[in-house]
């Protein structure tokens, strides 16, 4: 494959970032918002160029004699060499999923670029706002596109930096900084386990690139010879703490806790970082690296059980919560725990690694359609001014086209059939009750929880009883409406890609089979949810409230998210800030500071003292080169002597 | 050998059109030097079949590596001579601006000779044409009192210092019985051990060409002549001179003296280079005049630099070039910022830069770059040219070198002080008489501009330092 396409699918953004960034103050914002659309819009024609190049030109490149898709390496630039092997590269690495990715990210980018053409129409700092769209949108490229793991962490921490940059957009709003800061901070400290992960991984098998790891990974097993630390082996240490980088960026517990705080940016930004591409980083970290998982499944273990508790815990806080964008953050919380589960419990002789299939599949679904559920919200904030549902109801009657499509969403997140969320979640399902019957009651309970919760919101939205609006709510222009009737489509749709034929673990071809029975119990259960949600939710009535009150605690705790970020104050606050960092300030005070200053004051006194060295007279000057020589000469002698 | 011949032909198409057109034409002399020595500077890029050669019995001699640092030492020069071109232009220059080429371009033969010289000889004749016309370049400001004292208080320490060097020649000669690297090296190297008439002429000829560098206690002229000359011939001394002696001290520790590194020169240098970058910084903590400033500041890199040659390994010798380099484009913003300033306004103080930020914001970009790069800030060039030379000394291996890293680290602490001391001047201070806003020349526009793409092109891009391992290690 040429290099020019993939060189441009990163260099357009990138370029649109230092555009927009330098001179957008001079432009006036529609003009820097359509160029930068159109950026992105020429950004994603050619990766879905690229894309369906790999899949369906059936170049030998791309997929050998037997129909097993290759890695292809299109372009691999030395950076920075440590040692020989230990190189830093910037790379374009073509394969399945990256491919996947492409497409994900620039449709659902290109949907966000456009809806905040309305959306965020008048807001202060327009271009500003594009510019950081493309930002992110090169660092997430470059993210998926990695052809080895430090480069995937350099593009990690940028696309921190840009979510960072995005959550506190409307920088005068101290919720919004703080939020800001709450995700970085949590994100950053969860890198720092990545970091070790990869300087722990690469001692060992002296390689960064991911092909030399995963085409070998019993090499990479073997590199570690055995080594242990602490009763685990150390390639098990590595794994972990490289996904503990993953935990961060997809908010699996207890690191979620920046997720529903980054609520705060504006909605076209949750829709695109955290609930389509960057959030599932986390994952996609753990299927590059799958090959290498599998030969220590200890590490895959510490997966499942971290995402299936998390996607219960966050299924069970949604249930609770008012603000809708709250209730989506959850969810998505819980979404992505559905797709560590899936990388948790595939195996090769489970269907081929069915999981890691499903894992993939979901991620695809997913993006699309919680995108969808996400500028929906952002059309009904447009609309009544309130994140909260207790200032709506009855807004299906103004608001036809965001109902539809919500509902479509709603729908495909329960995994009701022919939505895409259900052939997806089916997938996952199937691969979970092969690998544990335990889990798969698990996971199919929290398939039912989360259906309740979103028609929870879905009813009380667009049923209930109508408040008083001030002013009639109304569908948005088409630059809003678009994005939501199209992703609408892809969620109606996408359920019927034969995605094993694209996307397998090992590029062989894989024929999905629908497990009927497991296909039946999951549409039950989501329809029991969806039933419970209607009979309480339909209406105007006292019930939720009783509801809440039979199971009192419960729905206090989950109110409250578990008081996870209370957990947190307090360590930070309490222990951490008074027992380590104030001795800690106290000796920087006293201790480095003294002696800095003292560095500082002998420095000076000593710049003053010699300043007769430089007379000015020449005479002076050829008689201290005379005495230097002399000198040099003289004590070399003696030392040598 | 197309790089010295091209010098000799663009020389003498300089000095022909210099003689023989009218005064009229003559205005042009300045660009049309810049454009043959452009497309000089460019053929020197090009691929040659013939990479190592020699000439004159060996006197002479050239390989991929010099020809490396004769291409980085050309394209300094050139963005001199772009700079000068404003200053060049002036009243009192304009009726001799051509001479300022010519001996430009003699001193830069000069360098060439002292580079590639094989024979003691050779490198005191090359010496010589690189000491004796640069004199004349200080004093090229004639109407101007500094630039007289200045050029006096060089050539007289220049030649004490090349006096001194060729007593230490002599010696050399005494013990080995040739003046040829080779033979000097062989014959040291059979030789039972170091005696004591050896270690007094190393002194003197580390003496000899640490003068050129301005290593303390060899130093003294340098604030002088720098305060004093004209600006662009400051930003030459302190850069293109700067940087060919100390390839050419390198190349002759090396080759000539390599097997005495630990008994005899280690130490020395090893002294040297705490007095440089301790002596330099702590001058330069207390200037207001930005010439001697940076006349202070190039005394402590030059002490950086040295950190390559007492590396002694392949690194240390691809480390040195990556840093003169580097140092190219950083000290050549700074002195262009200075120049342009200088040209419009006629001011040098650093008081004066008050404020600057306000009404000329370009200008204090480029200079904050400048000063960001000289102390070593990621991820601008000098940064990294720190690192690789800090990393090359480090493989040496010693303790002392751990000792002698960490003191060039204190130092670049002290250094930072000073260069953001600059920057708080530009951007933070203010003042009322701030230099009102001025549109400096597209000569001088042009230039900054080159020197900026290299500070930020050269931290980004790796394959240059990549391009010059390869080269070094072969």
């Amino acid at each position: 494959m040429d290099f020019v396409l993939p060189l441009l699918i990163l260099a357009i953004p990138l370029g649109m970032f230092l555009f927009l960034g330098l001179l957008g103050m001079k432009m006036s914002p529609k003009l820097a918002g359509v160029l930068g659309t159109l950026g992105l819009g020429t950004v994603l024609v050619l990766a879905y160029i690229t894309a369906f190049t790999y899949y369906f030109s059936g170049d030998p490149a791309f997929i050998n004699a037997e129909g097993v898709r290759q890695q292809l390496i299109v372009f691999n630039v030395d950076w920075l060499a440590f040692t020989q092997n230990l190189v830093i590269r910037l790379g374009f690495l073509l394969d399945p999923i990256s491919a996947m990715m492409l497409i994900v990210i620039t449709t659902v980018s290109f949907m966000v670029h456009l809806y905040s053409l309305g959306y965020m129409h008048g807001e202060k700092g327009f271009q500003r706002y594009y510019a950081f769209l493309s930002l992110f949108s090169f660092s997430m490229l470059g993210l998926v596109v990695a052809t080895n793991i430090f480069q995937m962490y350099i593009f990690w921490e940028l696309v921190g930096a840009s979510s960072y940059l995005l959550i506190g957009f409307y920088y005068t709003k101290p919720s919004a900084v703080s939020a800001s800061k709450k995700a970085f901070i949590v994100t950053r400290f969860a890198d720092l386990g990545f970091l070790i992960g990869i300087l722990i991984l690469s001692f060992y098998t002296d390689t960064f690139n991911f092909i030399d790891m995963t085409s070998n990974p019993g090499g990479v097993l073997a590199s570690t010879g055995g080594a242990t630390f602490m009763g685990a082996s150390v390639l098990t240490w590595a794994l972990v703490l490289i996904f503990i980088g993953g935990m961060g960026k997809s908010a699996m517990m207890p690191l979620h806790i920046w997720l529903p705080d980054a609520m705060e940016g504006p909605t076209p930004v949750s829709a695109l970082i955290h609930a389509a591409t960057m959030v599932v980083a986390g994952v996609y970290l753990v299927a590059r690296m799958f090959p290498v998982y599998l030969v220590e499944p200890h590490a895959l273990e510490f997966v499942l059980i971290v995402g299936a508790i998390t996607a219960l815990y966050a299924a069970a806080v949604a249930c609770t919560q008012v603000d809708i964008k709250r209730v989506l953050a959850f969810s998505t919380i819980s979404q992505i725990a559905f797709m560590m589960v899936a990388l948790g419990v595939a195996r090769p002789d489970i269907h081929e690694a069915l999981g890691y299939m499903a894992s993939m599949f979901h991620l695809f679904t997913h993006a699309m359609f919680k995108a969808l559920l996400f500028m929906c919200a952002g059309a009904l904030i447009h609309a009544v001014h309130s994140n909260d549902f207790t200032a709506m109801g009855g807004l299906r009657k103004y608001m036809p086209i965001t109902h539809i499509t919500f509902l479509v969403g709603c729908l495909a997140i329960s995994g009701i059939p022919p939505f895409s969320g259900f052939f997806s979640k089916d997938e996952i399902l199937v691969a979970v009750y092969e690998y544990s019957t335990f889990w798969g009651i698990w996971m199919t309970l929290v398939a039912g929880v989360t259906a309740f919760y979103m028609f929870r919101i879905y009813y009380r939205i667009f049923w209930w009883n109508e408040p008083h609006y001030h002013h009639r709510p109304h569908d948005c222009d088409w630059t809003m409406s678009f994005p939501l009737i199209f992703l609408a489509a892809v969620s109606i749709v996408a359920g019927f890609i034969p995605f094993g034929k694209f996307v397998t673990w090992q590029g062989h071809e894989y024929i999905i089979h629908m497990n009927w029975g497991i296909a039946g119990i999951s549409v039950a259960v989501a329809c029991i949810g969806i039933f419970f949600a209607w009979h309480v939710y339909r209406k105007e009535s006292d019930l939720p409230d009783k509801m809440a009150d039979s199971v009192h605690w419960l729905w206090e705790a989950a109110y409250h998210r578990f008081y996870w970020d209370e957990l947190y104050l307090f360590v930070t606050h309490k222990i951490i800030f008074n027992g380590i960092c104030r001795p800690i300030a106290w000796f920087d005070r006293h201790v480095v500071d003294g002696t800095m200053n003292g560095m500082a004051y002998v420095t000076q006194k000593a710049s003053y003292a010699i300043r007769g060295l430089q007379s000015g007279k020449v005479q002076m000057y050829v008689w201290i080169y005379l005495i230097g020589v002399m000198l040099l000469g003289a004590i070399t002698a003696i030392c040598w002597m | 050998m197309k790089q010295e011949i091209g010098l000799i032909v663009v020389f003498l198409l300089v000095f022909l059109f210099d003689t023989f057109m009218s005064r009229k034409q003559q205005t042009t002399i300045g660009l049309l030097s810049c454009f043959f020595f452009a497309i000089f500077t460019a053929y020197g890029f090009c691929p040659s079949v013939l990479t190592s050669w020699d000439a004159f019995h060996g006197m002479y001699a050239t390989s991929p590596v010099i020809v490396n640092i004769k291409n980085i030492l050309n394209v300094g020069a050139l963005i001199v001579m772009i700079q000068a071109l404003r200053w060049a232009d002036q009243d009192m220059v304009r009726v001799r601006r051509g001479e300022f080429y010519e001996l430009l371009l003699v001193t830069l033969f000069g360098m060439y000779l002292m580079i590639s010289s094989r024979h003691f000889l050779m490198f005191v004749i090359g010496l010589e044409t690189a000491s004796l016309p640069l004199a004349a370049m200080v004093a090229f400001d004639k109407h101007r009192y500094e630039s007289h004292e200045a050029a006096i208080k060089y050539i007289l320490t220049a030649v004490f210092s090349s006096a001194i060097f060729m007593m230490g020649l002599s010696f050399v000669y005494g013990l080995a019985g040739s003046l040829y690297y080779m033979d000097i090296a062989a014959s040291l190297f059979v030789a039972t051990g170091v005696n004591t008439l050896l270690i007094v002429a190393l002194a003197f000829v580390i003496a000899g060409v640490g003068f050129k560098l301005s290593l303390v206690p060899f130093h003294l002229w340098t604030a002088d002549v720098y305060q004093g000359a004209p600006t662009p011939v400051t930003s030459y001394l302190s850069v293109i001179s700067k940087g060919a002696a100390a390839f050419a001290f390198l190349v002759i520790l090396w080759q000539v003296f390599g097997c005495v590194y630990s008994q005899a020169w280690e130490w020395m240098l090893y002294a040297l280079i705490i007095l440089t970058i301790t002596v330099g910084n702590l001058f330069a903590l207390r200037q207001k005049n930005m010439k001697r400033f940076l006349a202070f500041s190039s005394i402590s890199q030059a002490g950086y630099i040295m950190l390559g040659v007492i590396a002694y390994n392949a690194m240390g010798l691809s480390a040195l070039m990556y840093y003169i380099l580097v140092y190219i484009f950083s000290n050549l913003a700074a002195f262009g910022v200075i120049g342009a300033i200088e040209n419009a306004t006629g001011k040098v103080s650093m008081d004066d830069y008050n404020g600057l930020y306000k009404t000329n914001p370009r200008l204090s970009f480029t200079m904050m770059l400048a000063m960001f790069s000289l102390a070593g800030i990621p991820p601008f060039a000098g940064f990294f040219s720190k690192f690789f030379i800090f990393t090359s000394a480090l493989n040496q291996g010693s303790v002392a070198m751990y000792v002698l890293v960490l003191v060039a680290l204190i130092n670049t602490i002290i250094s930072l002080y000073y260069y953001l001391l600059v920057v708080k001047a530009m951007f933070i201070k203010n003042d009322d008489c701030v230099i009102p806003r001025f549109r400096s020349a597209s000569s001088e526009r042009f230039a900054l501009w080159v020197c900026v793409a290299g500070i930020i092109g050269l931290g980004i891009v790796s394959c240059f330092y990549n391009h010059l391992l390869t080269v070094v290690v072969g």
